[in-house]
């Protein structure tokens, strides 16, 4: 067994530097990597390029690095409900690249695969296209898209070993399983981390190849950013 | 003329046993409340789930299982979750058989705008522009004008597009209309509403053939 199992998030962290690109795991608050969030905020790197479906709230996911000026440019497919990340947006502290949710699903995949880019025929016709090659295939045109190049991966798992495999509980999972090992390292934390053996090899989503190191988090909040519920 | 709800009613209509159904946010996902129960549909939310059920009860919410628009939901027996990159790969493959979503501009040529004004604040795109360029099956939800009375049908869509030829079916609070190589083509009259009165609510080019039916509700 090859162990991933680092002692907590300090150590998970190890080797983050000013101006480096991450790529974090969620879909809005939800399956987002909180304790590698705050030790950011803690360690005060700035100068980040993230890549990120979302880009939290005012006070709590990526909203928190939003709030201590850390981002310097936000790749991301929608970021709606936060103040302070349209404040700086509009008075260009922040630049923000705004790109298809599933152009960015694949150019984080692509790079964890080994794919330099991909066709897609999301925003073709559109002002996403502009400037990139497109290309005609059965008719039918297509958008070319690069892999993205990143330095961390930092993903949520519900379970995980010390051989790095994760399992992700519901959906949760979103955008984590395509970061892991689409970055120089990929760095997990989970709810509950388990000796190898434990888990079932036929339920494992990520296989521990793609993850580097692996934590037990100390603390998650899971905020629910829309409480919705019927009556009884 | 019909209320939001009334459109999603229409909508209803269109869905068919055994289709996979992805809903956007807004007046599509009233549809889910009105698809006949006779019927086996499954819902898709982009975020990655696969066989969507109501809102959980009070107490039983779970962080961990929402929709693309962020609330807490259920899953329904059959149900399924996975990642972002196979959710898109259902989208994009078109194993999903019908999108239903919203818009601010149809033109009628079929392109649709509708995730960015100018000069206002841009909260992006989501998966929307990923579900127009490969459904085969798309039908808009919206009101015919806009808040300040202005047509939402044009011959070209003014504000930046989501897609290009893409749109197939729409239905507004006024009337069903199918996109065709020719323009608008007028199917159904909401109750209550004229042909002129769409004439007079519709800026891009309106087929009439014969007399148009009011729809059946």
């Amino acid at each position: 067994m090859i162990n991933k199992k680092v002692a907590g998030v300090s150590e998970a962290l190890q080797g983050v530097k000013n101006d480096m690109t991450f790529m974090f795991g969620g879909f809005g608050l939800s399956g987002i990597p909180e304790n590698s969030i705050a030790h950011l905020v803690k360690l005060g790197v700035k100068g980040l390029t993230c890549i990120s479906n979302n880009a939290g709230v005012d006070d709590f996911g990526l909203g928190l690095l939003l709030q201590e000026k850390q981002i310097k440019k936000m790749i991301s497919s929608y970021v709606g409900e936060n103040d302070e990340f349209e404040r700086q947006m509009l008075s260009g502290e922040l630049n923000v690249e705004l790109i298809p949710q599933g152009t960015l699903a694949e150019r984080c995949r692509a790079a964890q695969a080994g794919f330099p880019a991909i066709y897609t025929p999301a925003g073709f016709g559109t002002e996403v296209a502009e400037g990139k090659e497109t290309r005609e295939f059965d008719g039918k045109m297509y958008v070319l898209e690069h892999a993205f190049k990143a330095d961390f991966a930092f993903v949520k798992a519900w379970k995980g070993d010390e051989a790095g495999n994760l399992i992700f509980k519901g959906t949760a999972r979103n955008f984590n399983p395509n970061m892991c090992g689409a970055a120089k390292i990929t760095v997990a934390e989970v709810e509950e981390l388990l000796p190898v053996g434990e888990l079932d090899p036929n339920q494992i989503h990520v296989p521990g190849i793609f993850v580097k190191r692996i934590f037990h988090g100390q603390h998650f909040e899971k905020r629910i950013e829309q409480r919705t519920v019927r009556q009884r | 003329m019909l209320d939001k709800n009334g459109i999603a009613k229409r909508i209803a209509k269109e869905v068919q046993d055994g289709f996979y159904v992805n809903l956007g946010i807004g007046i599509p996902t009233l549809v889910a409340n009105y698809v006949r129960d006779d019927i086996e549909v499954e819902f898709q939310s982009e975020n990655g789930v696969l066989g969507m059920g109501p809102f959980p009860f009070e107490g039983e919410e779970d962080a961990d299982i929402i929709n693309a628009g962020k609330q807490t939901i259920t899953t329904l027996p059959g149900a399924s979750f996975f990642d972002s990159s196979t959710s898109f790969s259902m989208i994009r493959g078109q194993h999903v058989d019908l999108t239903i979503l919203g818009a601010m501009e149809v033109s009628e040529g079929g392109d649709i705008a509708n995730w960015k004004i100018p000069g206002k604040m841009v909260k992006g795109m989501g998966g929307a522009m990923d579900l127009v360029a490969s459904a085969e099956n798309i039908i808009v939800a919206m009101m015919h004008t806009n808040k300040r009375g202005a047509s939402k049908l044009l011959k070209k869509c003014s504000l930046p597009l989501t897609g290009v030829s893409c749109v197939k079916k729409i239905v507004t609070n006024l009337a069903v209309l199918e996109v065709t190589d020719n323009g608008f083509k007028l199917l159904e009259r909401a109750p209550g509403v004229s042909v002129d009165d769409i004439k007079s609510a519709t800026e891009g080019t309106l087929i009439i053939e014969g007399d148009v039916p009011e729809m059946a509700l």
